[in-house]
């Protein structure tokens, strides 16, 4: 049996007295297309930011394998890329800033600008995401699709082991979309994905494991197979809740 | 006609003659240059109302300063930096009802002021000179207060540039990457706190948040980098300054208000520039 990447053990998490998450177990194992869905407000962000270690967990453990040794190892794109457009930044300056820095903090005291290999490493990733000729764009004159392989770009720029995304593809027109996921389908040949969507087309095609949160947590391995829809057909919410609860994943 | 516009040149060069004058304009560059670094962070930080609360309790500190008899710099200076550090303690805790706190912040300050003001015996401040500014009284003190702040702001954006970008950007990113944003904002407001109090002299207090906002806004428009945008907000505030100044000496009318609409008439026509071209 493989070792897992991730292991998330009765983890509960309350805000003020109601509980967002409850009881929620689940595996990531390396190389997997890992897809949480289920309803807003259902706790698949505040899950993510447990993962992240944003937000510290009141109930059960979280633990990370020893290949994840730091933040740095895992990526991650936000939800929500679309604040603070006006910024006056570059595509460059936007993807160094994934490079958390590994130095000790004496070195990194004397270290004011960026570094070459800081700077090579931004470039390299932004051309994994087909965004090389980009740099010196402001980033405020991409499209929602661009803006969204920058991010990308930023969160791989660390050569994380883990890349967690929250509703990539929320504020992307339909062909933006499909181009997202067939680039993170390319990263996960070296990258786990975990990646909070509400497509199930994705799910289907892309995922090979999908966790179904709302307040509990409901695992699934999906065999292709049995769980494909044709490109022009889609699950309504209410069917994939039905197919995921009821056929008794493991709670 | 000619000759009034060239007599007019020649009285301005001639002014140039003055200390006062010299000051007046030495201070206005170096308010310029801090305004529109520090300017620039509160505009994309987004904090225009929290550095105008700031601004304005400041007030608190000057009548403080003018009852004990202690310089009026120091004393807005330090009740200027005490309501940063109030608001950023209270913008971690409270996010969502900030404002009710700025508003609060805001007025107690000025009250603060005014109170200590009425209660010093004699005393008859020109309350108007806070409020819109007093250049052309620039003294040797306030000079070298402003070119230690000058100096301050610019070792601050050199050192820290990355941490500064990254968390303006994206804070919870940052702090993903191990930066302390709560640390950043805190001493982003401190600064905003002291370019505030330097300010008073050139614009007013009223004023000041103009000079910080408008060549900002025009500079993010024009740049792709917060470097690009610091810097030529600098240059911008300095013509808004310089050109105010010009005219408030011409027609001796109030240098703040005269730099505000110097600031607004160009912003203006930057806009409508951009309206047609777009």
């Amino acid at each position: 049996m493989q070792k897992a990447l991730l292991k998330v053990e009765n983890l509960s998490f309350k805000y003020d007295k109601e509980y967002v998450l409850k009881d929620i177990n689940f595996e990531l194992y390396d190389k997997d297309f890992f897809a949480i869905t289920g309803p807003n407000g259902g706790g698949k962000s505040t899950l993510i930011k447990l993962i992240l270690n944003i937000l510290k967990p009141q109930f059960g453990t979280i633990e990370l394998n020893n290949s994840i040794k730091s933040s740095l190892d895992i990526g991650y794109v936000p939800q929500n890329t679309n604040i603070n457009l006006d910024f006056p930044i570059s595509v460059l300056d936007v993807a160094m800033m994934g490079n958390g820095s590994k130095h000790n903090t004496l070195k990194r005291a004397l270290n004011i600008n960026y570094t070459k290999l800081e700077i090579e490493c931004a470039k390299n990733s932004l051309a994994k995401v087909g965004m090389q000729g980009f740099l010196n764009t402001k980033i405020s004159n991409l499209s929602g699709g661009q803006r969204q392989r920058v991010m990308i770009a930023r969160a791989i720029c660390s050569h994380p082991k883990l890349l967690i995304l929250d509703e990539p593809t929320s504020s992307i027109d339909i062909n933006g979309q499909k181009e997202i996921y067939s680039l993170l389908k390319e990263l996960n040949r070296d990258i786990t994905i975990l990646v909070v969507t509400h497509d199930l087309t994705v799910i289907s095609n892309y995922a090979n494991r999908v966790l179904y949160v709302n307040q509990e947590g409901f695992l699934h391995n999906l065999k292709q197979d049995r769980f494909r829809v044709n490109k022009d057909e889609h699950f309504c919410e209410v069917e994939l809740m039905q197919m995921l609860g009821k056929n008794g994943g493991q709670n | 006609m000619v000759d009034k516009t060239n007599g007019r040149v020649k009285l301005m060069i001639e002014a140039l003659h003055y200390t006062f004058v010299q000051n007046a304009l030495l201070a206005a560059i170096m308010v310029s240059i801090v305004a529109g670094i520090i300017g620039s962070l509160i505009l994309v930080n987004k904090m225009t109302f929290l550095a105008g609360g700031i601004a304005h309790s400041s007030y608190g500190g000057i009548g403080l300063a003018i009852y004990f008899g202690l310089p009026i710099f120091f004393g807005a200076s330090l009740f200027a930096v005490f309501s940063a550090i109030i608001i950023a303690l209270i913008s971690f805790k409270q996010r969502h009802r900030l404002d009710i706190f700025i508003g609060l912040v805001w007025a107690v300050g000025m009250a603060i002021g005014i109170i200590f003001v009425d209660l010093t015996p004699g005393y008859n401040v020109d309350l108007m000179s806070y409020l819109f500014g007093s250049i052309l009284a620039v003294s040797k003190e306030d000079l070298i207060f402003m070119a230690t702040l000058v100096v301050i702001v610019l070792i601050f954006i050199h050192r820290f540039y990355k941490e500064i970008l990254a968390v303006s950007y994206d804070s919870e990113y940052a702090t993903l990457r191990g930066i302390n944003a709560k640390l950043f904002f805190t001493l982003i407001l401190i600064l905003s706190a002291l370019t505030v109090v330097v300010a008073i002299k050139v614009v007013g207090l009223i004023l000041v948040i103009a000079l910080m906002t408008m060549p900002t806004y025009i500079a993010e428009q024009i740049s792709n980098s917060l470097y690009g945008m610091m810097i030529k907000s600098a240059i911008i505030a300095s013509i808004f300054t310089i050109t105010g100044l010009a005219i408030s000496y011409q027609f001796d009318i109030t240098s703040g208000a005269a730099i505000i609409i110097v600031g607004a008439t160009i912003l203006s026509i930057f806009m409508l520039i951009k309206k047609i071209l777009a």
